[in-house]
């Protein structure tokens, strides 16, 4: 699967504070939660942002709280994928679960700049940076969360009988 | 093979012999826990995911706690959601309001969590239970629909990273301090996806209380989990309020540590971590001076009895200073009731500081203690991202209990000592 969108570059250790404010975790929908995305870090960023768009990210992405609610929220508000130079767990596993794609690619990170037009070859893990004809490797995922990956998330992976095997 | 206090458990747990750091495995789990904000979705993905029944109704523990006593309509339809699922799965640990607390505080407190237990929660605090020797980590929801469905999680086994505290800590530093001072050490992505394994002689000076504070924040770092060897206090601590037999695990004499670091906790003085990140550590000299409009004493960190404990020390006979506004939280019912009894709400109350029913509230922004565009405030809870109590503009300055009471007192951040000597 290919992704295919605008750059928006963000620094390091981006915590689930500013991806979504507790203020709005009142509400589980996830439209209701993509409106609020990334507001108090980039205000506006919902309404700026455009279907199939990607997060560049420093190191420690998604940070602090456990909230599935911050990979929703990014979801939800069309973001295809995020490459970031390292993940914070939680969200690293929250956003395997529920399907949004997440890269590791310090590479890509230090050269990606902001608006860049950006392409994600998932299956081979390349990032391209069409606006200044580079191309990034990212760092394979483990067998075992590719398997949840092509799955299309966690209990679609246990639906297929997924936990038997281990 | 050599392993590590967190590898063993999770071996244990696991039906296997031996993990090694990187490996995955599905884990079986002793207890799964949810809150208000997270429960919800995990019983939406329970459901879509054709859920019926739970794995275990006893291993399952819901906790309305962040925005409950609910703040508004849409947080009283999310605790609705959780009360109604517990009900209809006769879950054996839901706790209401009027006899819940704050739930890393409140599951060890009511003997949920014993040594050896592998806990996951779909909170980030999760990590608190290592102070009784228990690998516990924070997971998201659908993580912990997962679990209620076959009692399962999957992890990847951690590297571990062991930090040992020698000395004996002086006078009004706490177990808080020496994790604000690991934090600022190695920032809060030093320990990224590895367990955090508390060691060394000075431990033994700190109560089981101070522990938890310290397993609480393994998070800031970026760990897995934060553990402990449980030694006498954390043993006695199980089996006063445990209700089942547990088994202790031990790090390997020569097991591998992806680092080891050693603090001299006799050399740390109260720590306090500045706007806007939990690593952003200083000496409570360097930041003693700064005004403030509110301080909380409460939360998962350090809402406990010790803490209110060591607040009320400082408060007993003096008053809140006339521009701020002092928010007392006990984490829990029990905590609530102990402090009436040892006449500490009372300290609380005539020196002008509020004293609330246990929840989460303003530690994560939720309720009871919103902060304005510009307001300062010195909190004994856990992170001070932006935003994090309030208006993106306000700051919070992270203390333990001591500091936190003498701030209040004062006006600005201060040294416990400074209100003690007048």
């Amino acid at each position: 699967m290919n992704l295919k969108g605008k750059a928006w570059v963000f620094g390091d250790n981006v915590d689930t504070d500013v991806i979504i404010p507790a203020r709005y975790l009142n509400t589980t929908r996830p439209e209701e939660l993509a409106v609020h995305c990334m507001e108090d870090i980039d205000p506006g960023f919902s309404k700026k942002v455009s279907k199939g768009d990607i997060i560049v990210a420093g190191k420690n992405f998604g940070c602090g709280s456990s909230r599935e609610h911050a990979p929703i929220a990014i979801k939800g508000a069309g973001v295809s994928c995020v490459i970031a130079r390292s993940f914070a767990r939680i969200f690293f596993r929250n956003a395997i679960n529920i399907g949004l794609p997440v890269l590791e690619c310090g590479e890509a990170v230090e050269s990606i700049k902001a608006g860049d037009e950006v392409e994600v070859d998932l299956e081979r893990g390349i990032i391209r940076d069409l606006t200044a004809g580079r191309e990034f490797a990212a760092r394979p995922y483990p067998p075992f969360l590719e398997e949840i990956i092509r799955a299309g998330g966690l209990l679609e992976y246990v639906r297929r009988g997924g936990v038997g095997r281990v | 093979m050599k392993m590590t206090i967190s590898q063993k458990i999770i071996a244990h747990h696991s039906g296997k012999d031996y993990v090694e750091p990187g490996e995955f495995v599905f884990a079986d789990v002793d207890l799964a826990l949810a809150n208000d904000i997270t429960g919800p979705v995990a019983i939406s993905e329970f459901k879509k995911a054709g859920g019926s029944r739970v794995f275990d109704k006893d291993k399952i523990a819901l906790v309305p706690d962040h925005f409950a006593p609910c703040k508004d309509i849409k947080s009283a339809e999310l605790c609705r959601a959780l009360r109604e699922f517990a009900k209809e799965q006769n879950i054996t640990n839901y706790f209401e309001v009027g006899r819940m607390g704050i739930e890393h505080a409140l599951l060890p407190e009511k003997g949920l969590v014993m040594p050896g237990d592998l806990v996951i929660g779909a909170d980030s605090h999760t990590c608190t239970y290592g102070a009784l020797g228990a690998f516990s980590t924070g997971v998201g929801s659908t993580d912990l629909a997962f679990a209620m469905m076959t009692g399962k999680c999957w992890l990847k086994v951690p590297e571990s990273m062991r930090f040992e505290y020698v000395g004996r800590p002086r006078p009004y530093v706490t177990g808080k301090d020496l994790i604000l001072y690991t934090i600022g050490d190695i920032g809060v992505d030093g320990a990224l996806y590895k367990s955090m394994e508390f060691t060394g002689e000075a431990l033994k000076y700190l109560s089981m209380d101070e522990r938890f504070t310290m397993t609480n924040m393994a998070v800031e770092a970026g760990a897995k989990n934060g553990i402990m060897e449980p030694d006498e206090r954390a043993i006695e601590y199980a089996r006063e309020r445990g209700k089942r037999e547990f088994k202790i695990f031990k790090s390997d004499e020569g097991a591998s540590y992806a680092e080891v670091r050693t603090y001299d906790v006799s050399r740390i003085n109260p720590q306090v971590a500045k706007p806007h990140s939990p690593d952003n550590v200083a000496d409570v000299y360097e930041v003693a001076g700064i005004a403030i409009d509110q301080v909380v004493i409460g939360s998962c960190t350090n809402g406990r009895l010790e803490d209110m404990r060591m607040a009320a020390e400082i408060l007993k006979g003096r008053r809140v200073h006339p521009e701020v506004r002092l928010i007392v939280i006990p984490a829990t019912q029990e905590v609530s009731l102990r402090m009436l009894k040892e006449g500490i709400t009372e300290v609380f109350l005539e020196a002008g500081a509020v004293v609330s029913t246990p929840t989460c509230g303003p530690c994560l922004g939720g309720h009871m203690g919103i902060l304005a565009k510009g307001e300062k405030a010195v909190a004994t809870t856990n992170r001070n991202f932006v935003g994090r109590m309030g208006h993106p503009e306000s700051e919070v300055y992270l203390s333990n209990p001591a500091v936190a009471a003498a701030s209040a007192v004062l006006g600005r951040i201060a040294h416990p000592e400074e209100v003690v000597k007048i």
